[in-house]
């Protein structure tokens, strides 16, 4: 596609370079004719030889630039060099063209110098133009590549965070049904349905995909239902949500990650029972959740920054909305509050 | 009569070995508990043969609760780590199972832990650093009178070695663990403790200044007051660490 592209431009470029040098031998053959005074046809002649072998020399100069762009010294030596050869090779056409024309031959040998000038001055025109042009269009390339490399990875990165799906979670829930199986078969089959609705639910959304406070609150749920499975009595929640919050929209999978990161530290931080309070409310036209989970203040170190596994979403944040202040963690006593904000102007 | 105890927080995790273990009737099971707390203590109360344990528990995990016993049990550990990991201690516990597990596997690890139990294998349990947990770098779980604590390792002014032991220095505390210098010197964090002496490690936060004592020889003075001895070496890691 961008080769084809570049194709097209290309032979354009060839198009326009030909009717610039159409309109020089014009220009050339009238200007001559009308100071010296001379056969339109000796100097319509002698234009198109020169800019001919003008046009023969631009276009080494732009084949060259479309592989290989040299340094300015190197330009220049090679216009110079360029312009010598055109010189020498009118200086041979010119006569054996226009043979019998004397006078016009002198006109020529002594305007040699004048007209090397105006060979390297066109040649190095054409060379200025297509190094520019070659240049711009690679860099066009190169920010056209970054720009989807940097889609991609960021693509990659949002769907790697959002699918931290922890093994240890699964597998533990896993070895619960197992567990039942042999006992309750009936809750068995129940949880095997709820873990697959959770699991099916984490599969089929989209990155970057925008869903409702409700149906957040509904995935959230089969997932509170697990880890009651597998905790027994020791995990309580309890759900604490304002009616105009629930339309509310949110990225798809970001509640459940934090609930679970407030459950981890809950659990594993105290012992006996773990209260795991979630609120869910707008305000001032944002919706606001707060994940509240018990710890110990003697032997926790939730001192550095938002800690725990809250990294990841702190950095999911980011990347959808490119601010840093959207997640924010709070200690009071033995309460760890994590608390997220989600702009709703899209 | 074999006496075992199951250590897991997930009441479901326990009922499964409970289930699997009726077939054994030679198998009693004296204790369930919820964590390595309760675990210690059932351990020193029942001395039992064997024990069931998982490794991600409340508040100190599951090798955190065998460092702090002093004639461990068999172990099988039962776990829902991923099988790399578990892979680095298969060689020093009798086996483990990961979750979930079935009849089958459970009966290989017990026929295994039958035809070793009468060998004299005193195994000590020694676990790998790499499969240490991340928690275990923060914290240190020492037993004191007859009470299980958790230090916060920023809460170490410095370490001592004392015999078999370590002394662990807080500033209103000293406690006691069965430990080398040198296991200490690479689990904690080097950037926050350094290994200053053959016989002291000294966290760098607590450091107010360092003084020369005789020719070529240095000690550290704490916030605390207290003076550490620094050995040549000693004293040019401190050195390289400060950036001097």
């Amino acid at each position: 596609m961008a080769a084809a592209f570049q194709r097209i431009s290309y032979q354009k470029l060839i198009i326009v370079y030909g009717l610039w040098c159409t309109s020089w031998v014009i220009l050339q053959a009238y200007a001559t004719t009308y100071t010296f005074g001379f056969d339109w046809r000796l100097t319509l002649t002698d234009a198109a030889i020169t800019n001919i072998l003008i046009a023969a020399s631009g276009y080494v100069m732009v084949s060259m630039m479309r592989f290989y762009r040299p340094n300015q010294a190197v330009r220049l030596g090679l216009s110079v060099g360029l312009a010598l050869l055109c010189i020498f090779a009118m200086n041979q056409l010119v006569p054996a063209t226009l043979t019998e024309q004397q006078e016009y031959q002198d006109f020529v040998s002594r305007s040699l110098f004048i007209r090397a000038l105006y060979c390297w001055l066109m040649i190095t025109l054409v060379s200025t133009i297509s190094w520019l042009w070659f240049s711009v269009t690679e860099q066009q390339e190169a920010e056209k590549r970054n720009v989807a490399t940097e889609k991609l990875a960021r693509e990659a990165e949002l769907s790697r965070l959002r699918q931290q799906l922890q093994p240890h979670f699964l597998f533990n829930s896993l070895n619960s049904i197992s567990a039942l199986a042999g006992t309750r078969p009936e809750e068995a089959r129940k949880m095997i349905q709820q873990l697959s609705d959770f699991l099916r639910g984490t599969l089929k959304k989209d990155d970057q995909q925008l869903v409702t406070l409700s149906e957040e609150l509904q995935h959230l749920q089969l997932y509170l239902e697990i880890e009651k499975v597998r905790f027994g009595h020791r995990l309580n929640t309890v759900i604490d949500r304002d009616e105009n919050a629930l339309s509310m929209k949110l990225p798809s999978l970001l509640l459940q990650p934090v609930v679970e990161n407030a459950i981890k530290f809950g659990l594993y931080d105290t012992t006996g029972e773990t209260m795991i309070r979630i609120k869910a409310n707008s305000e001032e036209g944002n919706l606001i959740i707060s994940v509240e989970n018990p710890f110990d203040p003697a032997s926790a170190q939730p001192k550095q920054g938002t800690g725990f596994g809250l990294n990841s979403i702190q950095r999911r944040l980011y990347l959808l909305y490119a601010r840093q202040d959207l997640l924010s963690t709070q200690q009071r006593e033995n309460i760890f509050t994590t608390s997220i904000k989600i702009p709703q102007t899209v | 009569m074999i006496r075992t105890v199951l250590i897991d927080d997930e009441p479901l995790a326990r009922s499964i070995v409970a289930e699997y273990l009726q077939s054994y009737a030679e198998i009693e099971i004296v204790q369930q508990c919820n964590d390595g707390f309760e675990g210690v203590k059932a351990i020193a109360q029942h001395k039992p043969d064997l024990i069931f344990l998982d490794i991600q528990m409340p508040k100190i995990n599951g090798f955190e609760m065998l460092e702090l016993i002093d004639q461990p049990p068999s172990v099988i550990f039962t776990t829902a780590f991923d099988e790399y990991a578990i892979k680095a201690f298969e060689a020093h516990a009798i086996d483990y199972l990961l979750k979930p597990f079935s009849k089958d596997r459970f009966d290989k690890a017990l026929q295994k832990w039958f035809a070793q139990r009468h060998q004299d294998t005193k195994k000590t349990i020694a676990i790998r650093e790499e499969i240490r947990q991340p928690e275990e770098r923060n914290r240190i779980v020492v037993k004191e009178a007859g009470n299980i604590r958790i230090i916060p390792v920023n809460e170490i002014q410095y370490m001592e070695a004392y015999d078999d032991y370590v002394k662990i220095y807080t500033a209103k505390e000293m406690f006691l663990k069965k430990k080398t210098m040198s296991f200490y010197e690479q689990i904690l964090d080097p950037s926050l403790f350094v290994r200053v002496h053959r016989s002291y490690i000294m966290q760098l936060s607590q450091l107010t200044r360092i003084e020369p004592l005789e020719k070529d020889t240095h000690v550290a003075l704490l916030k605390s007051g207290v003076r550490i001895p620094l050995s040549k070496t000693g004293y040019t890691k401190l050195k390289s660490v400060l950036g001097l």
